[in-house]
């Protein structure tokens, strides 16, 4: 790379953050001109963005406090909510890959399958909640299955696209090496098909946020999801605007994560 | 160890003794825990001394029928009494950590500040109350035993042991938490109306289906001659969404449970237009209650929790300590409100949101006894909606669930004033048929001008 063209690089790099800084002042600006002035503590329709930002000091000082089951810090609660995530959509995970794996290597039961997939894949999976709740019986089980429902089907289906795309050669030569079929999974279909594996990964991963927070709301409890209901109970909104900015950071800093792991895993012909 | 009933006919009371060993069949004791058999073994124990021979005994009950018999030892033979302190010397708890589940509204008073006042501590008990984000959801959790005993509507357990809304599931309510303490809220573009004739084509909330505030809602609105299923729409809504709804201007009102009437003045959002002890004034409301095999289980533990609800269910009834109490429930991890209003509710002295500012002491009480009289109005009403079809055992659905006797047994065993009957009739203060006789459900039922069954 020469000289000039990191220049214009910084330069551009610089336009955008100040375009971004901007744009977040106007919305912050218009959001406090629409905000009418509070009496005695009171505000008549939505807090203005001081008082959120005083709420979000007040949470953030203090993230891991407890003052008993119904009242823990944000800390805390984020912590319940990516807890289930992790133990429902590593599950998902697995179950997804692997089912995919199959589905992509034999295209017949593809086939066959593929119109159940496609009817289970468009069922929210907080619609599933009411049927869990009553076989598993038990309201915590039953939100890990709602995030396993959520982060299931976009992983199954790219992988399933990923497995079934992988270059024919590959696996002529593979089986022309008469290596096992254990090994030629680790070794030629699970790198090959990686890249999309890892978008579905990506894409359930937002799903799964997406529902723990509602699944959440519907259970009670624990979780971020918990406080936001919880707040509303009090219509606490200063406490409610806090909740889904911090649920939009937690979601950014989970795909940002996996966007450095898709980086890793591509690869070029 | 096995007791057989000494009222039942088929068993001799007098053969050597009603003690046992295990060898007999089984069928009957599977289910029952110590305290019913210490009850029989008192019972029989009178049974005996009373008639001495079994042959008597059994010549008696055949006469009068083991009901009867029971009924007219009682009169002679204080059995409660001796069933009470026969129980006292059973002790020891069997599960101290208890989880009791809760709506965050002020008729759940007694469960929810019984925890932070040292109610469950003083008896031994180490309860966390668990906040549940609505009516189905407390019921999966009991039904489900994540909770030990909860918080509820007075309709639920009845409704569950029918199987009505839910699997079947044998619930037991010991105890009644508050009467009154409901209200109409409408939105404050509505504060012209004055009577349920003007409130045709409004939208309403409750908050679950087998409610008071449903079936309340409902009555009032028939009475003044409107249809609840025709003429309006009843709505299902979690009671925190119903001050956001009226807000903004989705429904036109609810019958709802503090605080969300009083918040809804706090918020300016609408007004009370009629307190719910303006209909039935002394309507049950909420409740205590557990699987019936939890207190088969562990009848000790119980027993525990059942006292430390009525001694906290008595101090709530004091109004004087209801400052004191507002306090104690308001904050996050319980109410959630803000004080101010949990005190508006609870001393009964508040803006009504016309203007005026009413003092009503028992705009909210708190009684525990559970009348079976009641639970069979709230059957009339579930049957008359639909609800459940075909015939009821009123009576005996009744006596099933609310254990009335348990209860007066346990506030006497505690110093406390209970009533005599298990039954009473109530009387409202609106509508045509101000008297319900509990005695006769079905001609009240059929007394109605509106209604589905």
């Amino acid at each position: 790379m020469n000289g000039i063209d990191r220049v214009a690089k910084t330069k551009e790099r610089q336009k955008v953050i100040i375009s971004s800084l901007l744009f977040l002042v106007v919305v912050v600006l218009f959001w406090q001109l629409n905000t009418k002035p509070s009496v005695g503590g009171r505000t008549e329709g939505l807090p203005g963005p001081f008082l959120v930002a005083e709420r979000a000091w007040e949470m953030i000082a203090n993230p891991f406090y407890d003052r008993g089951p119904n009242d823990k810090g944000i800390g805390v609660q984020l912590v319940y909510s990516l807890g289930r995530m992790a133990v429902g959509y590593s599950v998902a995970s697995v179950v997804a890959i692997f089912l995919g794996v199959i589905l992509g290597l034999y295209p017949t039961l593809y086939r066959a399958l593929n119109p159940y997939i496609q009817i289970l894949k468009p069922i929210s999976p907080l619609a599933w909640m009411p049927l869990f709740l009553y076989t598993i019986r038990d309201s915590a089980w039953a939100a890990v299955m709602v995030i396993f429902m959520s982060s299931l089907w976009p992983t199954l289906a790219n992988t399933a696209f990923g497995v079934s795309s992988i270059k024919r050669d590959y696996l002529n030569v593979s089986s022309l090496l008469q290596i096992s079929w254990f090994r030629r999974l680790f070794r030629v279909i699970l790198p090959a098909a990686a890249p999309a594996i890892v978008a579905g990964l990506r894409i359930s991963m937002g799903s799964a946020w997406i529902a723990i927070v509602a699944a959440e709301m519907l259970i009670g409890g624990t979780g971020i999801g918990y406080f936001v209901w919880n707040e509303w109970n009090n219509l606490q909104l200063t406490s409610v605007i806090f909740a889904i900015l911090m649920i939009g950071t937690v979601g950014v800093l989970l795909d940002v994560g996996f966007a450095r792991l898709a980086k890793v895993v591509t690869y070029t012909e | 160890m096995k007791i057989h009933d000494p009222f039942d006919l088929t068993r001799c009371a007098a053969s050597t003794s009603t003690l046992r060993g295990d060898n007999g069949s089984r069928q009957d004791t599977e289910a029952i825990g110590p305290e019913t058999l210490v009850d029989r073994a008192v019972e029989g124990a009178v049974v005996r001394a009373v008639f001495g021979h079994d042959l008597e005994r059994r010549e008696f009950l055949r006469l009068v029928g083991s009901g009867t018999a029971l009924a007219l030892l009682n009169s002679v033979f204080p059995l409660d009494a001796a069933k009470a302190l026969a129980q006292e010397k059973t002790g020891a708890i069997e599960k101290p950590d208890l989880k009791v589940g809760f709506i965050p509204i002020t008729c759940a008073t007694p469960i929810i500040m019984a925890e932070p006042m040292g109610f469950y501590k003083k008896r031994g008990l180490n309860v966390q109350v668990y906040k549940a984000s609505g009516w189905a959801m407390i019921r999966d959790l009991a039904i489900n035993r994540e909770t030990d005993a909860t918080h509820m509507l007075t309709p639920m357990p009845l409704a569950f042991t029918i199987g009505a809304g839910s699997q079947t599931v044998p619930f037991i309510m010991p105890a009644v938490e508050n009467i009154n303490g409901q209200a109409i809220t409408l939105h404050k573009k509505h504060k012209g109306v004055k009577s349920a004739k003007e409130m045709k084509g409004f939208k309403f909330c409750v908050p679950f289906d087998y409610s008071m505030h449903n079936f309340l809602l409902r009555y009032y609105l028939a009475e003044g001659g409107v249809d609840p299923d025709k003429d309006v729409q009843i709505r299902v809504v979690p009671p925190p969404e119903m001050v956001a709804n009226l807000k903004a201007d989705n429904v036109d009102g609810y019958l709802a449970p503090d605080p969300f009437n009083q918040r809804a003045v706090y918020e300016d959002a609408g007004f009370i237009y009629m307190l719910s002890k303006e209909i039935w004034p002394g309507h049950p409301c909420c409740a205590f209650a557990a699987r019936k095999d939890f207190a088969e289980k562990y009848p000790n533990t119980f027993k525990a929790l059942f006292k430390a609800i009525l001694e906290a269910t008595q101090y709530a009834h004091q109004a004087s300590n209801r400052k004191e109490i507002a306090k104690a429930i308001a904050p996050r991890n319980y109410l959630n409100q803000p004080v101010e209003v949990v005190e508006q509710v609870l001393t009964g002295e508040f803006p009504d949101g016309l203007g005026n500012t009413r003092k009503v002491p028992d705009r909210i009480d708190f009684d525990p006894f559970p009348w079976h009289s009641m639970a069979v109005w709230i059957l009339t009403q579930m049957k008359r909606w639909g609800y459940i079809k075909g015939e009821v055992d009123y009576k005996k659905i009744a006596e099933q669930v609310y254990l009335a006797a348990d209860c007066r047994e346990t506030m006497k065993s505690l110093g406390y004033k209970a009533p005599a009957q298990n039954s009473t009739r109530h009387s409202f203060v609106f509508g045509k048929n101000k008297l319900f006789d509990p005695a006769k459900p079905e001609e009240y039922l059929k007394s109605f001008a509106i209604r589905r069954a």
